[in-house]
């Protein structure tokens, strides 16, 4: 009699994979006759569950995920458990992943850490004060700003400077290496002192702006961090506001296998296609999770691989997708109608009638789901 | 006629595809069949003027006379287009963008395009290589090579130094001279200039020359479209209205006119120039009556003219409104009523609706005594027929058949009896807005008294219907293969199972939920007589059980009822919404899990969880999964109609007393909200006096506010574990909701002990008044009731105050519904859009229309999430139980 296990080697490369190693495990525990049983009911139930040639999935995809947004939130609220934080969150920010916005409106990064740096508090903040973007603002104490003479006298907090571990030293080599034209810049003591040749009041307040805004330490976009520890892995690790993670990447105390961030297109630019595919699911499965709403993994893969398929990131809508499609009658039933037929008249673009819209504007049967069987029937003979 | 015959007949003449181009004053003169030659339209004899805009040649579209081109009558004729001589040429405005990209690349002197030969050479080459099969990539080219011939300024093919052309919207052009002054461009010399343009420089800036050359793009000639295309209507008064296209072509030819007479008189130009230029301005308009910087053409009453442009666009417009969108025949919509004796895949239609839509049926041999009887029963009578169609096409009304009896008796096979709808037909049945595929599924008719379609109460949550009022639409499929797909895809019980995420979404809800409760009960015991009864409202076809009790009278359990319609197959073991201590199943003393063994229901009560609508892992989920859909469909059918016929024998009714919490409970409530608004006033003091200190990131109002809301939500938290507390266990508000019958636990303490905090947006209620919400409170207050809580409850009442803040706050939720249902509907109109011609083939990979590939395997493991156990191929850990 061939055994359980034989059995079960013999389905290994029908069942997909996570399944076939639960079914192992699974029938470990029981006997022979019995496992035979267990493989035979899974293998069944895996050959009904195939999906049918011809299935919508597209359109099924499309509801599955348009669906559940009517049962969504529309308001942003403050990130559970993190009051400093506002996230996007529900319609607004699923809108946003679809649409594959270039500036998402909540960027957040999680900076996980290597060991050493992971373990304490101080370390972690160690870090995370390195992340931050410290700006000369954030470092004074006070902002004179002399209108007649045209000057800016900026007096830096001390007690700021050490707590974010600079000098004036730092700030100096910063200013110096800033050149306005009209513009000069003294430093004296713990005082800046920044002079306008011409001055004028509109001229003073974009130069007290652009001064005071001017990045001393830390990376670029990040504006705010707060620390948090996951219990679970027991180690600390930093979430940031503002995102940039072509530089906190090569910082050497961050685990870069671990560190995400929630802006897809700079995903895309700074670890490629893939990940952004990966992050595009993973974002709408959070936004749908966050609410409560159940959507099958599937339809996500679906969506995002959509948006990637060119090699791009791509968004849903005239810009991206629709506008991609080669059918001059799809883009035209969709959006900007007008134009759409003029460029294809020059064009002398040609309507071959191989998606659905066009198939129902010229009254033919659409070529999916049972549209897509061709079947003649042979008379006599 | 043989089956072959038959098909041979049906057109075999489909549109393989549309090629899309421009038309050339020459075409459009071949096309025409007559110049338009006056702005006359008709005599004083109301007669269409000949060469005028409705002239009989142009093709009749309304009854009465003859098309003088095809000698064909209105509704045969196709209507033929003429012309308009343009005395002078103008610009079309949609092609006024092309024109300008085609003059700033091109020169002016010699037509070529302003780049050198070597780089015409490589574009070329590389433009041919894309063009087959990278269609995105070569309009990038397209694009780039635009550009690039744009900035050039001095032609390499004659030398000639280009000024700069100017471009204003929506139809001037100019051409900047050295000394910085603009010239204007008539439309005759950019008709030149584009002329000149050879056609193999074109197609390097994406215009296929051998369909459209840019100079057509300025018009000489002006095709009239038929009357089909524009009809006049005659209203009631015998007045006649002509549409809105045929007064635009008046403007427009009158125009014209008046404009060749300028010229043959020798006005002066600037006159001429005038003419022109309004005579450019009505053929725009005619086009697009919504360009920007020019006035709307308006009607004599004020409204704007709809010009072709409008006609097209926008969701009423032709594509979106007409051709993507179709009405339809054989469909019926009224309002819908519940009706739990119907099945669950039925649909109650009224007799009134069921005379009116129709079955095509196809005589036979074995049907026609039965096709004779509904003839000879006529239209008035249901279940008769509206019509007969003979094999030669014809359909006879039987309306005015007058001796039905002789027309019965003539019928034979080949013949077609359309036919009354009668009980068993399959139907479409749809509820606006369908959101997914569950908004539309086959139903059997069910033909019944009333007005009304009549729904089962299990099938509301797909349609997401409810009864107040809502209607819903029915569609009578009318081919053999329509109604074979429809039986074999589209029924209900197909689709138990959503896609979405691989759960039941029709299944047990409100009253049927709470009735399986109290009929699962442990208190609950059945006389025979009850046993009977309900036995007989699930229309059992076996014998009842062995009763529990013997002695001294025959009694059943609740539970003997309810596992005698369980398949007998069936073990399944979940935890209850009762579920408290116990964590193991099979050693709890209570009915907190539910334990069926060869459906036997050994242990439990029936709640939401377990036969509810919507969840997962769930005795219903395992009943409509592992057996077939028709299984489950009975099961559901009737143990649904059990447990409300149980739940009639027994009453239940939801009073005053279902909501009573003993005095000490008011007390302890009284003591939990005093302790809460203490809490807030100290904070108060706290922040007015500056003492109170802002968390990071946010100001010290912010946290002000953070922390009220965080203190009033406590104490409603608190004062729901009073609740709880006290509440009797069987009290009916509570059973509702802890079974999940109806509402939360939440009502039952707003109902009981305290509305709590009312919010707008999110935020505790800050409008009104400038520095109150209301002139009831002093100025300045910011304290917890002038911030929207509400201390009483329902039962008590609320004051004035009160009532106002919680009717503010309902309200906001009404705007919040409003607003998401536009926004989430645009982005699912874009998702479909996008998404909409991706399918499986044949192979099991995933492809967008045109058979480019997305995905290797379906969802990584080509497992259709319908016939999935909630996104997993198979549940193991309830496979074993099947195997035990």
């Amino acid at each position: 009699m061939i055994s359980k296990e034989e059995i079960l080697s013999k389905i290994s490369n029908i069942l997909p994979q996570p399944l076939y190693k639960e079914l192992e495990a699974a029938i470990k525990e029981v006997d022979e006759e019995r496992a035979a049983r267990l493989i035979h009911r899974v293998l069944r139930q895996y050959l009904t569950s195939l999906i049918d040639p011809g299935e919508a999935v597209g359109i099924v995809t499309a509801q599955s995920i348009g669906e559940p947004g009517t049962q969504m939130i529309l308001r942003s609220f403050h990130y559970a458990g993190l009051r400093e934080f506002s996230m996007a969150r529900g319609l607004p920010r699923l809108i946003e992943i679809v649409d594959a916005r270039r500036n998402p409106s909540t960027p957040l990064m999680f900076i996980y850490l290597k060991p050493p740096y992971s373990k304490s508090r101080e370390s972690a903040e160690a870090v995370a004060k390195k992340i931050q973007q410290v700006t000369l603002e954030m470092l004074a104490k006070e902002v004179d700003v002399d209108y007649v003479s045209g000057s800016i006298i900026i007096t830096i907090d001390s007690e700021q400077l050490k707590y974010r571990g600079l000098s004036m030293k730092d700030i100096e080599r910063i200013l110096s290496k800033t050149k306005g034209r009209d513009m000069s810049i003294s430093i004296k003591g713990n005082t800046i002192v920044v002079n306008i040749a011409t001055p004028d009041i509109l001229k003073i307040r974009k130069v007290k702006d652009k001064v005071l805004q001017m990045r001393i330490s830390g990376i670029k976009n990040i504006r705010k961090v707060v620390l948090q520890y996951d219990s679970k892995n027991g180690e600390w690790f930093i979430i940031t506001e503002g995102t940039n993670l072509a530089a906190v990447l090569q910082m050497e105390e961050v685990d870069p296998s671990r560190t995400y961030s929630n802006d897809l297109h700079e995903v895309e630019e700074v670890l490629g296609i893939e990940a952004v595919r990966a992050l595009v699911e993973q974002e709408i499965k959070r936004v749908l999770d966050d609410q409560g709403l159940d959507v099958d993994i599937r339809h996500m893969y679906l969506v995002a691989d959509a948006m990637t398929w060119s090699g791009r990131l791509k968004p849903i809508g005239r810009h991206g997708i629709v506008g991609a499609k080669e059918s001059p009658l799809a883009r035209a039933a969709f959006e900007v109608t007008v134009k759409t037929l003029i460029e294809a008249s020059m064009r002398g673009e040609e309507e071959h009638f191989k998606g659905v819209v066009e198939n129902i504007i010229a009254g033919k049967y659409v070529p999916i789901g049972t549209g897509i069987v061709r079947l003649l029937m042979q008379f006599h003979r | 006629m043989s089956l072959k015959e038959e098909l041979d007949t049906i057109p075999r003449k489909v549109i393989k595809s549309i090629k899309f181009g421009v038309f050339s004053p020459e075409m459009i003169r071949k096309y025409s069949v007559m110049e338009i030659t006056t702005s006359e339209v008709y005599d004083e004899g109301g007669l269409p003027v000949r060469g005028g805009i409705v002239d009989r040649r142009l093709g009749v579209a309304e009854p009465g006379g003859r098309c003088e081109t095809c000698g064909q009558t209105h509704d045969v004729c196709p209507g033929h287009f003429g012309h308009v001589e343009l005395v002078k040429p103008v610009v079309h405005v949609g092609f006024a963008r092309v024109i300008y990209d085609v003059l700033r690349a091109t020169c002016p002197n010699c037509g070529r395009i302003m780049l050198k030969e070597e780089e015409i050479r490589r574009y070329r080459e590389r433009l041919t290589k894309l063009r087959k099969r990278w269609r995105l990539l070569a309009m990038n080219l397209y694009e780039k090579i635009r550009k690039k011939a744009s900035e050039r300024a001095t032609c390499p093919h004659c030398g000639f130094k280009k000024n700069k052309i100017r471009f204003e919207r929506p139809y001037y052009f100019y051409e900047e001279t050295e000394s910085g002054a603009l010239v204007k461009l008539d439309p005759e010399v950019l008709r030149d200039r584009l002329a000149k343009v050879p056609g193999e420089d074109l197609e390097l800036l994406g215009i296929n020359p051998s369909v459209a050359r840019p100079e057509w793009a300025v018009l000489k000639v002006l095709p009239v479209p038929p009357p089909h295309v524009r009809p006049s209507i005659q209203l009631e008064t015998g007045i006649r209205s002509e549409d809105d296209l045929t007064h635009k072509l008046v403007d427009i030819i009158r125009m014209n006119e008046k404009l060749k007479i300028a010229i043959e008189t020798g006005a002066p130009t600037n006159v001429v120039d005038n003419l022109w230029d309004l005579l450019q301005y009505h053929v725009a308009t005619y086009f697009d009556n919504e360009l920007p910087g020019i006035p709307v053409a308006k009607h004599r009453g004020g409204r704007p003219l709809k010009g072709i442009a409008q006609r097209l666009k926008g969701k009423e417009g032709r594509f979106r409104g007409s051709l993507s969108g179709k009405r339809v025949n054989y469909s019926a919509r009224t309002v819908i009523s519940p009706d739990p004796h119907i099945g669950i895949n039925e649909v109650g239609v009224p007799y009134d609706i069921a005379k009116i839509l129709t079955v095509p049926e196809r005589v036979t041999q074995w049907n026609i005594d039965f096709l004779r009887e509904f003839i000879m029963r006529g239209p008035e009578a249901w279940p008769g027929a509206n019509y007969v169609v003979t094999p030669e096409g014809r359909r006879i009304d039987l309306r005015y058949v007058k001796d039905r009896k002789a027309l019965a008796e003539r019928i034979a096979p080949g013949w077609v009896v359309e036919r009354h709808l009668i009980d068993g037909d399959i139907v479409l049945f749809n509820r606006q807005p369908s959101l997914h595929r569950v908004s539309i599924m086959g139903h059997l008719v069910k033909v019944l008294p009333g007005r009304t379609f009549r729904l089962h109460l299990a099938v509301c949550p797909p349609y997401n219907a409810d009864f107040d009022g809502d209607e819903m639409n029915l569609h009578v499929p009318q081919t053999e293969e329509a109604r074979a797909e429809a039986r074999v895809l589209m029924l209900v019980e197909n689709h138990i199972i959503t896609p979405r995420y691989g759960g039941a979404i029709i299944g047990a809800r409100q009253d049927y939920i709470i009735g399986a409760y109290l009929l699962s009960h442990k208190s609950t015991f059945l006389t025979k007589r009850e046993v009977a009864y309900l036995l007989g409202a699930g229309k059992s076809q076996t014998p009842p059980p062995e009763p529990a009790f013997l002695h001294p009278v025959e009694l059943w359990t609740g539970k003997q009822i309810i596992s005698h319609f369980l398949p007998k197959d069936l073990n399944w073991v979940q935890p209850t919404a009762f579920k408290n201590k116990c964590q193991d199943a099979y050693r709890c003393v209570g009915d907190e899990w539910i334990i069926v063994i060869n459906g036997y229901m050994a242990k439990g009560v029936l709640d939401k969880k377990s036969i509810g609508a919507e969840q997962v892992d769930s005795l219903w989920h395992r009943i409509a999964r592992d057996y077939s859909p028709e299984v489950a469909r009975s099961w559901l059918d009737s143990s649904l109609r059990l447990f409300l016929r149980y739940l009639d024998l027994r009453g239940f009714t939801f009073g005053l007393d279902s909501v009573y919490i003993p005095q000490e409970a008011y007390g302890e409530l009284e003591v939990v909200i005093e302790e809460g608004l203490r809490k807030v006033y100290n904070l108060i003091e706290e922040f007015r006096e500056g003492k109170l200190e802002a968390m990071p990131g946010f100001t010290v109002e912010e946290t002000f506010e953070n922390k009220v809301t965080e203190i009033l939500s406590k104490v409603r938290e608190d004062a729901a574990a009073v609740v709880e507390k006290y509440i009797k266990k069987d009290a009916e508000g509570y059973l509702m909701a802890k079974t999940g019958a109806r509402g939360s636990l939440v009502n039952i303490i707003q109902m009981v002990a305290t509305l709590g905090q009312q919010t707008i947006r999110g935020e505790r209620i800050r409008r009104g008044y400038r520095t109150r919400t209301l002139p009831h409170f002093p100025v300045g207050d910011i304290g917890p009731y002038a911030g929207g809580f509400v201390k009483s409850c329902f039962r008590k009442g609320l004051s004035p105050v009160e009532y106002f803040f919680h009717a503010a706050a309902g309200r906001d939720g009404l705007i919040d519904t409003a607003v998401r249902t536009a926004q989430s509907g645009y982005m699912q109109r874009r998702l479909i859009n996008a998404l909409q011609d991706i399918y499986v083939a044949y192979d099991g990979t995933v492809r967008f229309g045109d058979e480019t590939l997305l995905q290797l395997l379906y969802g990584d493991d080509g497992v259709d999430v319908s016939r999935s156990d909630h996104g997993k191929i198979a549940d193991i850990k309830s496979l074993k139980l099947w195997i035990r």
